[in-house]
Parts: C-alpha cells; sequence; structure tokens
C-alpha cells in the first residue's frame, strides 16, 4: 500500500514537471532521415528555437508515405522533414500540402524548391543512385568494373548484380524512373529487360543491395552514393561507380501539412529548414544540399557525382508512378526463377 | 387403452424455464463481454478489411467537362463530356479505367488534333464536387472552370473516383505476377508439410519407441524452434549457403534464395509444431494391440503399418495440416530468403507496404485466407476424432531394449538436433563475428542495435513489454472466457456462438489479421481510432491471434474438473465468482501457466500480426529482425533473434521453476 502511495507520488509529480515542459509548442514532425541524424537536427534547432519541440515519427520512405496517406482525413502530422520529393508531390496532389513560401526561399538553388508560388515542398538535399562494386570478389570471379549502366547489361556480369525492386524501395523507382528518362520510354524498358538477365534478385529496401555488395554476397549492388560511401568508412572493400550516362536522384524535402493546428511555429521550423545553418548540418551525409555553394565534400564519396546528376523530372515520376510500377511488376516480378 | 392415448392428445403445458438467479445472469453478462471483446477485435476488423477488398478506383469520364478554344484562344461555348470524347475517339477502353487509388490518366487523347506547341485553349471542369484531376501535381476539386494553354493541358491528369465491385479481383487473377503466388504458396506448403511431418514422424517414433538414451535432452532441443521468429533460419541459411555461405557447395550450385530456402526454414520452424501433435498421436497407442500382433507373430514391418500407423493416423493428418496452415501463412522466412519466389504472405507486405495498394493487399488477404480456413476445418474434424480413439481399458506402450532400433534411433535424433541447434548456433555466431567474411575476428559491435534501422535496444524492451501484457490481459480474458463457456448452465446457442468465434483466430493469418486492424482502427470515426499506434493495439491483436489455443488449453483444463463443484457451492449458496477463485483457479493453475508461457513465447516472436501495426515509438524486437534484415544488417538481425531466443527460453525457464513450485503448494492435495 505504502509503495503504492510513494508511486502515485512519484507518477503525478512526473505528470506535473511534464504539463510545465508543455508551456511550449509541440510538433509532430515525420520523417525518412536516417535515426543517428534526428538528436542532431533537433538540437541545432532548438539553440535558435528552444520553444519548439518536435516530436519525431521515423520510419522508411515507403512507410511514412503510406502512414501520411492513410491518414489523408485525420492528418496526425503538423511538418513533414525529410521525405522523398516525389512522395511529398502525391501528398500535394492529394492536396495535404499547405503551401508556404519560407523566409529565405530565394537562397535556395530553384531545382530544390516546388514550382509553384507559394511552393508547397521546399528540397533539403540530394540523394544519389551509384553502384557499388566489391573488388575483392569480382577479382575472385574475374570482373571488369563496370563504367556505365549499360556495361552492366554485359553477360558476363549475369547473376552478379543486385537491385532493389522498385515496388517497394524508393531507390528502386529513382533508379527506373532516371532510365526511362534517359533511354527513353522504349528504351528505357529495353535497357531494364537486358539488365533483368544479370540480376540475381531484387531486394525490398535500396540500402541492402549496397551492404550485400559489402559483404561480398553479390559483387555489384545497385544503391545510392551515399550508403556506399558509409560502407566504404567500415571498411567493406568497395568502389563507389557513377556509371558514365548520369545517375537519378530525389531528394529530402520538407513541407507543411494543410490543417495543422501549430501553423505558426510549423512556419518557424520550416524557414529554420532552409537556413544557411540548416544546410551545413544536412551536408554532414549529404554531398549535394539545396543551398548552393556551401557543400564540402563528403568523404568516401565519388568524384563526379554532381555533374551526373540527371534533369530529373519529378513531375513525371510522380504522375507516372502506378503505372511504371505496374509495368515493371508484369515484365519483372514473379515470372523470374532466381538464378546464380 | 383409450386413456393412453389420450395422453398424447393433450394439449401443451406451459414450457418449465429454470429462473435465472443472479450468478446466471452474471455468468451469461461476463460471457456476452467477452464475445463482444472477439466480435470487435476479430469480426469487425475482418468485415472491414473484407469490404475493402471490393472498394475500387474508376476513372468516371462522365464527372469531367471540356471546352476547346480556336487559333485565338476564344472559346466558342460547346461543352464537350469526358465520356462522349472518349466513346467517339476509343483511346481509353474499358480495362484501363479501372485503377488503384493511385491511378493517374491524361486527357490530350481525346483532342486527335492536340499538339502542346498549338496557341489553343482548353477548359476543363468537373461536372460535380466528386471529380478530381491534377494539372501538374496540383489538385483541383472545385466545379469551376481551369483555362489552360496546349502545353499546360498535357500536363492534366484526371484520378480515379471510389466505387465497389469486383475489379479488384479481376485485376488481381489477371496479373501473372500475383496470382502465380498462390501456385508457389501452395507449392512451398505441400512439400514442406511432407517433409516436416515425416521428420517428425520419425523423431516422435524413435524417443516413444526405444530405449535410447538422452531422450529428455532431445526432447528439450525439438522444441526450441518454438522460441525463435520464423525468419531466424533464413538468416542462418544465407550464412550457411548464401554466395559466402560456410558450406555452400552442398547446394550444388542451386540458390539458397527460393524455394530451398523457403523448405528448409520451414522444416525448422514448424519441427516443434508436428513433433508434438504426433508424439502425442503416438504416447496414446494401445500396448495390448501390440501384444495381439506379437502373438499373431506379424512381422515389425507389418506391425508398423496395421499397428502404428493407424493408430497415430489422426495425429499425422492433424499434424500435416497444422504445418500446412503454418507455412503459408508465414511472411519473415520468404521475405529473408524467398529471393524473387513470390508467396502470398509476402505479396500482402509488398502490396500495402510498397506501393500503398491497401485494396490488393485486402484482396490477397482474401485469397491467403481461403487455403488457411480450409486447413484449420480439416484439422478440427480430425482433431474431434482423436479423442474417441482412447478407451479406458487401454494399457500404455512400454517400449523394449533393442540394441539395432535404439542405435538407429539414437542416430537419427542426433542428426535432426544438430540440424536444429547448428541453425541456432550459426546465428549466434554471425552475430559474433565481426564483418563477415573479411574480418573474422570475434566483436559486439553487432550488439549495438541503436546504429541500426529497427528501434535499437528499445524494440527488445518493448517486445518484452509486449509479452508480458499479453500473458497477463490474455490468460485474463482467456480463461474466464473459457471458464464462462464451459460452465455456464443452459445458454445453448450462446455457447456454441461463442465456441465458434474462439475458434475463428487460429483460421485468420497474422498478416491478414493485422492488415484488417489498420483498416478497422484506422479509421477517424472509430472510436477506438486513439489506440491505433500504441502498444495497446499490439496486445490485443497478439492476444486474439494466439486466442485459439489458449482456449483450448484452458478449456481441457477446465473439462478435467467435476460439475459437482458448481452444484456443491450452489447448494452452499456460494457466489460462482467466489468458487472461481477459490477452487476454479488454484485447480487450473498449471494450464493457467501454461496458457501465459505461450502467449508470452509467441508475442515476442510474432512478425506477422503486428508488422503493419507498430509505430516508432513501439517498435518490437521481432520486427528489428526483420528490418535490419531489410537494411542489409544481416549479423545485427541474428543478434536481436537471438537476443529473442535467450529471453524465450529464460522465461521457459523461469516458468518451469514457478510450475514446480505452484504445483508443490497448491496441488498437494492430488498426492495423499
Amino acid at each position: 500500500m505504502k509503495h503504492t502511495a510513494k508511486r502515485l507520488a512519484s507518477f503525478l509529480a512526473g505528470v506535473a514537471f511534464a504539463t510545465a515542459a508543455i508551456a511550449e509548442t509541440e510538433l509532430t514532425v515525420y520523417t525518412a532521415v536516417e535515426a543517428e541524424d534526428l538528436a542532431r537536427y533537433a538540437e541545432t534547432f532548438n539553440q535558435s528555437h528552444p520553444d519548439i519541440k518536435i516530436n519525431w515519427v521515423r520510419d522508411s520512405t515507403g512507410i511514412i508515405t503510406a502512414k501520411l496517406l492513410a491518414e489523408r482525413d485525420n492528418p496526425q502530422a503538423d511538418v513533414i522533414w525529410g521525405l522523398a520529393a516525389t512522395s511529398l508531390l502525391l501528398l500535394k496532389s492529394e492536396g495535404m500540402l499547405e503551401p508556404y513560401a519560407p523566409a529565405g526561399v530565394e537562397n535556395l538553388d530553384p531545382k530544390f524548391v516546388d514550382g509553384d508560388t507559394p511552393p508547397a515542398w521546399v528540397g533539403m538535399d540530394a540523394w544519389v543512385a551509384a553502384v557499388c562494386y566489391n573488388t575483392v570478389e569480382a577479382e575472385k570471379l574475374g570482373l571488369t568494373p563496370p563504367t556505365s549502366w549499360k556495361d552492366l547489361t554485359d553477360p558476363m556480369y549475369a547473376g552478379h548484380v543486385i537491385m532493389p525492386n522498385p515496388n517497394s524501395s524508393g531507390t528502386g523507382f529513382l533508379d527506373v524512373s532516371s532510365w526511362l528518362q534517359l533511354f527513353g520510354e522504349e528504351g528505357g524498358w529495353e535497357y531494364m529487360d537486358a539488365l533483368h538477365e544479370n540480376i540475381a534478385r531484387y531486394t525490398h529496401s535500396g540500402s541492402k543491395p549496397c551492404k550485400l555488395a559489402a559483404s561480398g554476397e553479390i559483387p555489384i549492388g545497385i544503391s545510392f552514393a551515399f550508403r556506399g560511401a558509409k560502407s566504404k568508412a567500415d571498411g567493406a572493400p568497395l568502389e563507389i561507380i557513377v556509371p558514365s550516362e548520369g545517375v537519378g536522384w530525389d531528394m529530402e524535402a520538407t513541407a507543411i501539412v494543410a490543417g495543422t493546428a501549430n501553423l505558426e511555429a510549423a512556419q518557424t521550423l520550416v524557414d529554420f529548414t532552409v537556413t544557411k545553418e540548416a544546410n551545413e548540418m544536412y551536408n554532414t551525409g549529404y554531398a549535394v544540399v539545396a543551398y548552393p555553394g556551401i557543400a564540402k565534400p563528403v568523404e568516401h564519396f565519388p568524384e563526379g557525382l554532381l555533374d551526373a546528376m540527371i534533369e530529373n523530372d519529378f513531375e513525371f515520376a510522380a504522375n507516372n508512378r502506378a503505372a511504371i510500377l505496374e509495368e515493371w511488376q508484369r515484365r519483372y516480378d514473379g515470372k523470374s526463377e532466381p538464378k546464380s | 387403452m383409450a386413456d393412453v392415448t389420450d395422453y398424447a392428445n393433450l394439449p401443451d403445458g406451459p414450457v418449465v424455464k429454470g429462473k435465472l438467479s443472479r450468478d446466471d445472469i452474471m455468468m451469461r453478462g461476463g460471457m456476452l463481454v467477452i464475445a463482444l471483446y472477439l466480435v470487435v477485435t476479430l469480426a469487425f476488423p475482418l468485415y472491414a478489411m473484407l469490404s475493402k477488398s471490393f472498394s475500387t478506383f474508376r476513372f468516371d469520364l462522365s464527372q469531367y467537362e471540356f471546352q476547346v478554344s480556336d487559333e485565338n484562344g476564344v472559346f466558342d461555348g460547346t461543352v464537350l463530356n469526358g465520356a462522349e470524347l472518349n466513346a467517339q475517339t476509343g483511346v481509353i477502353d474499358e480495362a484501363e479505367l479501372s485503377t488503384g487509388s493511385d491511378g493517374r490518366i491524361g486527357v490530350t487523347g481525346f483532342f486527335p488534333d492536340f499538339s502542346f506547341r498549338s496557341p489553343v485553349m482548353y477548359q476543363i471542369r468537373n461536372t460535380s464536387d466528386q471529380g478530381r484531376f491534377l494539372v501538374g501535381s496540383t489538385l483541383q476539386d472545385g466545379t469551376d472552370w481551369v483555362t489552360l494553354d496546349s502545353n499546360t493541358f498535357r500536363r492534366v491528369q484526371l484520378r480515379p473516383v471510389k466505387s465497389t465491385g469486383f475489379d479488384n479481383f479481376v485485376n488481381y487473377f489477371s496479373t501473372p505476377a500475383l496470382f502465380n503466388s498462390i501456385k508457389n504458396s501452395l507449392w512451398i506448403a505441400v512439400v514442406s508439410t511432407i517433409v516436416t511431418v515425416t521428420l517428425a514422424f520419425w523423431f516422435a517414433y524413435a524417443l516413444s519407441r526405444s530405449c535410447m538414451r538422452f531422450k529428455g535432452v532431445f526432447r528439450l532441443i525439438a522444441m526450441a524452434p518454438i522460441l525463435v521468429p520464423s525468419l531466424l533460419p533464413g538468416i542462418a541459411l544465407v550464412y550457411l549457403f548464401g554466395n559466402q555461405g560456410m558450406i555452400k557447395e552442398l547446394l550444388f550450385g542451386a540458390s539458397i534464395y527460393g524455394p530451398i530456402g523457403i523448405v528448409i526454414g520451414s522444416i525448422f520452424f514448424t519441427f516443434p509444431h508436428a513433433f508434438i501433435i504426433i508424439s502425442t498421436a503416438l504416447a496414446i497407442s494401445d500396448a495390448r494391440l501390440y501384444e495381439a500382433a506379437a502373438s499373431l507373430r506379424a512381422t515389425r514391418w507389418r506391425t508398423f503399418w496395421t499397428v502404428t500407423i493407424p493408430g497415430a493416423r489422426y495425429g499425422l493428418i492433424s499434424a500435416a495440416f497444422v504445418v500446412f496452415n503454418l507455412v503459408i501463412t508465414d511472411f519473415g522466412l520468404p521475405k529473408v530468403i524467398g529471393g524473387q519466389f513470390n508467396v502470398l504472405a509476402v505479396d500482402i507486405y509488398k502490396q500495402v507496404i510498397g506501393q500503398q495498394n491497401f485494396e490488393m493487399g485486402a484482396v490477397v488477404s482474401v485469397v491467403l485466407v481461403i487455403p488457411a480456413i480450409f486447413a484449420f476445418a480439416i484439422d478440427r474434424l480430425v482433431q474431434s476424432k482423436q479423442v474417441a480413439l482412447l478407451s479406458a481399458r487401454s494399457v500404455p506402450y512400454q517400449p523394449q531394449p533393442n540394441k539395432r532400433t535404439d542405435t538407429l534411433s539414437f542416430i537419427y535424433c542426433t542428426l535432426v538436433g544438430l540440424f536444429i541447434v547448428g541453425i541456432l548456433a550459426v546465428c549466434q555466431f554471425a552475430a559474433l563475428i565481426k564483418f563477415w567474411p573479411y574480418d573474422l575476428s570475434l566483436s559486439l559491435n553487432n550488439y549495438q542495435f541503436d546504429k541500426m534501422d529497427g528501434g535499437g535496444w528499445g524494440s527488445y524492451y518493448n517486445s518484452i513489454k509486449l509479452g508480458l501484457l499479453t500473458a497477463v490481459f490474455g490468460t485474463a480474458i482467456v480463461f474466464f472466457g473459457a471458464y464462462l463457456v464451459e460452465k455456464t448452465k443452459g445458454f445453448k446457442t450462446g455457447r456454441a456462438l461463442f465456441q465458434m468465434f474462439a475458434m475463428l483466430p487460429m483460421a485468420i493469418p497474422g498478416m491478414v489479421l493485422g492488415l484488417a486492424y489498420i483498416f478497422f482502427f484506422n479509421n477517424p470515426s472509430n472510436p477506438l481510432n486513439a489506440i491505433y499506434g500504441t502498444m495497446a493495439i499490439l496486445v490485443i491483436c497478439s492476444v486474439t491471434h494466439f486466442y485459439t489455443v489458449s482456449h483450448l488449453t484452458a478449456v481441457t483444463a477446465l473439462k478435467q474438473m467435476d460439475r459437482e463443484f458448481e452444484s456443491v457451492s450452489a447448494s452452499l449458496k456460494q457466489p460462482t465468482m467466489k468458487l472461481f477463485s477459490r477452487v476454479t483457479v488454484p485447480v487450473c493453475l498449471p494450464s493457467i501457466l501454461d496458457i501465459s508461457i505461450y502467449l508470452f513465447v509467441n508475442a515476442m516472436t510474432t512478425v506477422s500480426a503486428v508488422v503493419f501495426l507498430y509505430s516508432p515509438k513501439t517498435s518490437l524486437a521481432s520486427i528489428a529482425v526483420l528490418n535490419m534484415d531489410d537494411a542489409g544488417d544481416i549479423a545485427p538481425a541474428a543478434a536481436m533473434g537471438m537476443m529473442i531466443f535467450y529471453t524465450n527460453a529464460a522465461a521457459r525457464i523461469i516458468h518451469l521453476i514457478v510450475s514446480k513450485g505452484v504445483l508443490m503448494r497448491t496441488q498437494a492435495w492430488r498426492t495423499r
């Protein structure tokens, strides 16, 4: 009995403390940013804005997008900070985003800002496709490093290439949409038909191909540069290859959810996300950020990656997403028996 | 004589109905409450899912109107309807009109003269509030005319409206990539079932029919796979037979990613389930039959086929259907090791998480439920027959020492035991290696879960919390429900209905239950919406998912208690609830503990039911295994899987100690 009373007292004290803390505004922020970066982002923001508390809801791109779409009629999020632009375009076309021009948005590279005025979303940084190539295993198998996307269709690589399934992975989708833009609709599918012959299997996530390449399970993984740089830093025998035709990319972006009860605080947060300070913070992991001229090179990042980024048509990607995925599934999913 | 016939002609007297006592009302009320729980947590969500599978999206072209200007941008006021335009031009055929929730379709095809360079202007509007279209990615859902130049007009995309019908099912069966999975799933399930049941039969046979040593150890090993998530053997197989595998040569160049991997992993995780059922069936065989066979000079071979197999046949059939059901509904294993070999359960995940196509996910769920319910129904039918085999005069069979049999049995059991222990050992080994296969030094790096996807150590503690909560609340609900249904007097229809509801969860695959929960609980108009994304929904889902086996355990224990207890307490004018707490619960305590450990272990290992329901705050260890493997962090996934194993093993040991202690204290009356 005594114990219960004690516990109750401490519980009440906790509640009182919590209520005192709620005097500040709380924002529910949905994000797909890597878990290890979130604390740093919130901390940097709170240095200048201690009165706004961020409650993170983090998951992978696909899941966060699904969650937001599922909550369409009853949005739980105030702000989205760090989600693929293609996903934000989907949300925009559902009328779920509150257009807002953050103070200082004019400083950003216009490529990173939604075309509407005021913009529905503002970009932060870009993540770029790349090929992870395990030099040790490739040598054992007698492979020569590919230099272009087309090289990967060489029969020499049969069963030695792995890529993410675009139906579940955002990285996989950006690869497919970039090939369709690079080689044209017909050429793109022809390319994928040829590539399919070499693919060992399709993974669910976008980082797995690179990690599998890092561990030598499959020598060549189509993944993204950031992941490759990380694995390389961990000591994996990797070479990060930037195919010569150009590489697909998507950006992480920020938006306000329409109907938020904390519009003012949300705007303050979004204002912060476009500052030079914030962009310097993104630069720790991402070589390409929205604020021009500040990006410092990231360790182990391949050279020439920035120039290789294609002119990405996000509207094309978002509006044709359903049709592309359906076609992809019809051609490659399930019909193939595992090779290798 | 006439008198006798007169009896038959007497008018019916009033039906004699016992008056309901306060106790009766209370018990029926309690039953109603628990039945209501099952309705809300099972029937309603399944209904929500079924209706979702019929919810389709179509482009309704009649919802849109267009105007075309001349070269100077002047409109003459002619209004063209989308449906009529399509009838004239025929650019969009009927099949293209049915689509998913994310479908889009362009409109320039309606105007054969269209060129994006032309100065012609276009106007478009919705005819009602239902219509939706996009200009670029901006949503237009008003009924005002929107004027666009040719270049912008090509960016117009129509959006579908909701309707109901069989379109989703038609779509499903016209997509080979999807319906091929039915064949794949059935194939995998049949092969795994045949192999597992055969292996488990000989294992159980060796344990019950030989006098070999270390039977206890073998029994313990055979039960170990129950303590780990079904995807863990998949991870071990990657280390054994993957391209960098330790013994990949044994596969002779075949790939472990695909049916081979799924079958081997399925054998591992279904083995204990088959073993329990078959060894129970073998244990009740009648020694008198063997004596008769021996006295008739039947050979051992003949005795085996005429006595042993017929005696165990219900067990074998039941085991087969249980294994079939487990394999066909399992999601974790094919996700990890399935490669390009698609199965139904993974399709649901891909549709929902990958493509956000909830409707198609619901359709696949409906397809998956059919074989699951079928297998479940046969299993129930068979199990109800098994009981009748045992008669009061049966004499339990006692094996006689036989050097050859004993040695063979021992060798066989050692091989099976090595397979099971080997899989677990490989996982533990992989978890401790720094960077397979390049740096084989030992390290604890893979246990730094906080640096990985999946929720870190927090998810491990969440799992323990979920296990404990499920065990406590689940046991309370299940046992109380079983007590009420077993001991309530009269009220036949109600009790039969309740029994049926209690059986239903077993037939519903976890994936399907989880998806159904999204549809039902994540609906803003549902008053229970608040529990979505909390620990509460995970607990509720787990309790419901594992309701049936717990319920059957409780019913079996309660059936052993004489109904006289109720009569005695009634004649002593004691309220039923007092009897329940003072007699029933203490007597049934061993079973109650069994139910709670069953719920705890399953809540720790389940993936399928909770994969759609966890939120970032309630991520779980089993889900972390899945997500870390998904992200390519395979060694940490193995490490987390083994944490689940050790936790469950510890829980089992505690359960054993507590059971023994409790038995000594409360069951002393059983021995004189």
